[in-house]
């Protein structure tokens, strides 16, 4: 055990692990975060706090973090390179040691183009797998970037982002490579709506051997709507959702399409539980984080989830 | 070379509120190759503000002189004579932004405002479109991305290759602009490089970009 968080606890024990993304709003009031928190307690086994996702003003990822973890959550802190330079990143790494969050997720971020304050000017001092390393060598040594070394800077369990469906695919497993010798213990993919494909490049990973260097989680999205479906293609912006799934949501009347979309992502569920090589989902709600506990009962694995 | 855009008209008519008699510089650098401040460019822009004024019923007096070099301080220096002779208020540089710092500091009792926007360092890709190709980064490595510049032209300065948003070769930020790191792969991967890309690359010295304060160039074999 290297961090000593619960999420490498049962990663490594070999249990299928559920992950779900938490979008702070933009508050001030701990009883909002806490009552959104009941969507995810006792439902998932680690929740994702996100960044200022999509470049719009959220509450601080690591304080959210804290309140969880105060709620008896298990965190996982994200961090962006976009707004924060490797002082600032090296900074919040060592607040979140001291407040006792185990699990950091490190992606560079959205483009400030598409938040809510796109005159800003951007950072992006280091990149996500720079960063990785930094998580990595003040986790391992106690080492930063700058070379000084600090007491007790406390261990990480280190997440990174990766895309299966990025073309070429030779180079998506570069990339996915380069993250995992950064020192990425798990990974959590781009949202999966083709399965095909997502074998297909976990295969790729296999042959490259870096499956047995890190713990994979697919990201599942349950769609509202076939609207929402197609709205996402047209935004081309790096997740694709495939014909079939398209078809199905156009297949029932319009207010039935959410529950149609939360059977799809619970049956995409069940396949990942069964393909060789994942280790868990990372459940990506955009918003609606009311739907996990049914989500989760849906798709089986409630259960397990009770069992533990 | 420095691409520079004109300012529109409006926010030079602004700029020259209360001001009669002017004298707009233009550049024969940089500028007149992106056709943004050179001889010709001069005489529309004077033209077209003189119109302007007398249309809202002030009428203003613009005189036209292009330099060879505003960013060299001895062709400055031919500004002397025509600003001491015949008593602009203001002169407008239409230069890249060294121009009419030069002037600012130069003389004391004349306004100076800028005509251009200075854009930034770059090429000419077709007549008329110009794109970004170094952000002057003070320490080049584009030898290790097979001779491109992922710094620049990728809209996050990544080093360890595309994000997520990279889309049918093209960038999510600015969909008319090809993803570099699609480019600088296909090129690796035709050069036989792969390799090189896989390799970690650490945190970059930005001790050498605008980062590290006011950059200067000293040659000491150079100076007198
Ligand atoms: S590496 Fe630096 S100097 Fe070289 S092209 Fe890019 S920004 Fe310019
Ligand atoms: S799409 Fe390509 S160029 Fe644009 S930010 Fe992403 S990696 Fe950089």
């Amino acid at each position: 055990m290297k961090a000593g968080s619960n999420l490498e606890r049962l990663l490594k024990s070999g249990q299928f692990t559920i992950t779900a993304e938490f979008v702070p709003p933009a508050t001030g009031d701990r009883g909002l975060i806490e009552r959104q928190a009941r969507y995810f307690k006792g439902h998932v086994d680690a929740v994702s706090v996100a960044d200022n996702m999509g470049a719009v003003v959220g509450t601080a990822s690591c304080a959210v973090s804290k309140a969880l973890l105060d709620l008896g959550l298990e965190p996982i802190m994200s961090l962006v390179t976009r707004d924060r330079n490797r002082i600032a990143l090296q900074s919040d790494l060592l607040g979140a040691s001291l407040l006792g969050i185990r699990n950091v997720f490190c992606t560079t971020g959205d483009h400030q183009k598409f938040g809510d304050h796109p005159e800003a000017l951007n950072v992006y001092d280091i990149d996500s797998v720079q960063l990785v390393n930094a998580v990595r060598g003040l986790s391992d040594s106690g080492k930063l970037l700058g070379g000084a070394v600090c007491d007790k800077a406390g261990s990480f369990f280190v997440g990174a982002a990766a895309n299966p469906f990025g073309d070429p695919a030779d180079l998506m497993i570069l990339r996915l490579g380069q993250k995992v010798r950064a020192g990425a213990d798990f990974i959590q993919s781009q949202p999966v709506f083709d399965l095909e494909k997502f074998g297909h490049w976990v295969q790729l990973a296999r042959e490259e051997g870096l499956i047995e260097k890190c713990f994979i989680l697919a990201t599942v999205m349950p769609l509202r709507s076939a609207r929402e479906a197609r709205a996402i293609n047209e935004r081309r912006r790096g997740i694709e959702v495939s014909k079939e799934i398209i078809a199905r949501l156009e297949g029932v009347p319009e207010p039935e399409q959410a529950r149609e979309g939360l059977r799809i992502c619970a049956e995409q569920i069940q396949a990942l539980k069964e393909m060789k090589g994942v280790q868990g989902v990372h459940i990506m709600s955009a918003g609606r984080e009311e739907v996990i506990p049914e989500l989760i009962k849906e798709s089986g694995l409630e259960t397990a989830r009770a069992r533990d | 070379m420095i691409i520079a855009e004109r300012k529109p008209i409006k926010e030079l008519l602004e700029m020259l509120a209360g001001h009669d008699r002017v004298l707009l510089v233009g550049c024969k650098g940089c500028v007149t190759v992106c056709n943004a401040g050179g001889v010709r460019e001069v005489g529309v822009l004077a033209s077209a503000l003189r119109i302007a004024r007398r249309r809202q019923g002030r009428p203003i007096e613009i005189d036209e002189m292009t330099l060879d070099r505003q960013c060299e301080p001895e062709f400055i220096s031919w500004l002397e004579e025509p600003l001491r002779e015949n008593g602009y208020t203001a002169v407008m540089s239409a230069a890249c932004s060294v121009g009419p710092q030069y002037i600012a500091e130069r003389f004391d009792n004349v306004a100076v405002m800028p005509a251009l926007n200075t854009k930034f360092i770059g090429g000419t890709l077709e007549h008329g479109v110009w794109a970004e190709f170094c952000r002057a980064c003070g320490n080049c490595g584009i030898h290790n991305f097979g001779g491109l510049c992922p710094i620049t032209r990728c809209s996050k300065g990544l080093l360890h290759g595309p994000c997520a948003g990279s889309s049918g070769g093209k960038c999510e930020v600015r969909p008319e602009v090809d993803c570099i790191w699609h480019l600088i792969y296909t090129r690796m991967k035709n050069l036989g490089q792969v390799d090189k890309l896989k390799a970690l690359k650490p945190a970059k010295n930005w001790s050498g970009y605008w980062s590290g304060g006011v950059r200067r160039v000293v040659r000491e074999d150079l100076t007198l």
